[in-house]
């Protein structure tokens, strides 16, 4: 059996003294599509955010391609891994955002180039090379020396997918990415995450878009109250839905 | 009032004259360097620091913003060679000018540290860098777009503050023209005169600051 991309086991975290997560289980291998879907603050982002050490985590393993993320045992003591460690670590996910993020005083080029400089060490010319053919890839090529400003939330959010893919990581994280853009530049977005899938890119995926989740997934996981109350396929999930909380859901989510 | 006398009475005293706007000019200079970079330190600092390192130069900043220039300047005149620290008038009043420009740039520079969205330093992690990689390339250049209006202000304020080391006997643009005043008695004049040289000055930091605020600034 090959290692998984990423195994999450018993993860438990905590804000204060209130425990948004609580034991989490998943794994996911190589091409593997996972779409989390719940009701607002069950704790899908945070999850996402778990995975790339946005946030801490208290108990539990989270890791990424058989590396655990951001602390190492030793002595039977849980210790947290140096800044350049978890620096290092970060960069084996990539991650897109609701807000997108991208770096305003960039061009979009630029944007994709930085992590290609700073943690990739390339040279600039094989920076600007790889990012330009990842900005084609995203349909964004003729736009490369746009800065955010100018671009549509639809344009910025697809440079922000070459950003984090340009980086070749093992896993994509996608939180919520089209939530923040106007009906009719969905569809551009989710057509690029589309074919990413298409080439066999690991992705795991907060999204309320049910009948896209239930097109591009392999899984699809139902996350309530910081556990995840049911997952399977999507056929199953969506058309044969076993607790009434999920039924209820998908029923409001107008699927 | 006599123009022609006012200026020959400025022509004959030139050469103190621009000797003492040097002296205004070096000062101004070398504290809004040296401020600026102590005032970044500050600011990161008051940012990024764990919560004792955060009271301490809060102290440190709000005791220095709260201080008349004046108070500050004899301050570091004074008490320092008390002490046992030797500075001639002119390391005393820059010194004394350095801490206070640092007090205030520390402040702007915590100001939009903090107004730079969370998701910036996030994203920035998320593609690998380190708190340095994100400080220089991603927060840094944002933040200096966001302070330099009011940095420029700053430094306007430093040139009309440098006049304080006249008390402390430092030849400056001021003493420079107060010593012409007292051999000529056109004080009037030649106050009006020092104003407008001042304001010279600070016109052109203003109008250089306009210009790079215009060259750096964001396409939309
Ligand atoms: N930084 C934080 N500090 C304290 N509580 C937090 C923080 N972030 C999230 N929470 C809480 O954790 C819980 C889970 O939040 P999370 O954002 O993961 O939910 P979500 O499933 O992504 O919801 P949504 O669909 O609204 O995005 C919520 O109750 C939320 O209030
Ligand atoms: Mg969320």
């Amino acid at each position: 059996m090959t290692v998984p991309v990423l195994e999450i086991r018993n993860l438990h975290k905590r804000f204060g003294s209130v425990e948004v997560l609580k034991g989490i289980d998943l794994t996911m291998q190589k091409s593997d599509v996972v779409s989390l879907i719940g009701a607002s603050g069950s704790g899908k982002t945070t999850l996402l955010r778990c995975v790339n050490l946005l946030e801490d985590y208290e108990e539990g393993v989270v890791a990424v391609a058989g590396e655990q993320i951001g602390y190492v045992e030793r002595n039977g003591k849980r210790v947290r891994l140096r800044e350049r460690e978890i620096a290092r670590q970060r960069a084996m996910t990539g991650m897109a955002f609701q807000q997108f993020n991208l770096f305003p005083h960039m061009s979009a080029i630029r944007n994709v180039m930085l992590g290609l400089v700073k943690t990739r060490k390339m040279s600039k010319d094989e920076a600007y090379a790889t990012a330009e053919s990842w900005l084609e890839r995203v349909g964004m090529a003729d736009r490369k020396d746009h800065y955010p400003g100018q671009l549509s939330g639809g344009q910025q959010q697809r440079v922000a997918i070459a950003r984090a893919i340009a980086m070749n990581p093992q896993l994509m994280l996608f939180d919520e990415v089209t939530s923040a853009l106007d009906p009719e530049l969905v569809g551009e977005v989710l057509s690029v995450i589309k074919g990413l899938a298409a080439d066999g890119m690991t992705m795991l995926l907060v999204t309320h878009e049910m009948q896209f989740a239930h097109d591009v997934s392999n899984k699809v996981v139902f996350m309530q109250d910081g556990r995840i109350a049911e997952e399977g396929s999507p056929d199953q999930l969506f058309y044969h839905p076993k607790s009434e909380r999920l039924a209820a859901f998908l029923k409001n989510s107008k699927f | 009032m006599d123009v022609l006398q006012t200026l020959d009475a400025i022509w004959s005293a030139r050469v103190p004259i621009l000797h003492g706007l040097g002296n205004t000019i070096l000062i101004s200079l070398l504290s809004i360097v040296m401020g600026t970079i102590l005032g970044v330190v500050v600011g990161l600092l008051l940012t990024y620091g764990n919560w004792f390192v955060r009271l301490i130069v809060r102290l440190y900043s709000d005791f220095l913003r709260g201080t008349p220039v004046f108070v500050l300047i004899l301050a570091c005149f004074y008490i320092l060679s008390v002490v046992g620290i030797q500075l001639t008038a002119f390391q005393a009043g820059v010194f004394a000018l350095t801490l206070f420009c640092s007090s205030h740039v520390g402040e702007i520079v915590r100001g939009s540290l903090q107004a730079i969205p969370a998701g910036q330093t996030e994203a920035a992690k998320s593609i690998g860098l380190t708190f340095f990689g994100t400080f220089f390339s991603v927060l840094l250049p944002q933040a200096l777009r966001m302070i330099l209006p009011t940095w420029v202000n700053t430094a306007t304020e430093i040139v009309k503050a440098s006049t304080l080391l006249s008390i402390i006997g430092v030849v400056e643009l001021l003493l420079s023209v107060q010593q012409v005043i007292s051999r000529t008695y056109l004080s009037l004049e030649l106050y009006f005169f020092a104003g407008f040289v001042f304001f010279l000055v600070n016109f052109t930091i203003e109008k250089v600051g306009r210009f790079v605020e215009r060259k750096v600034a964001l396409p939309t």
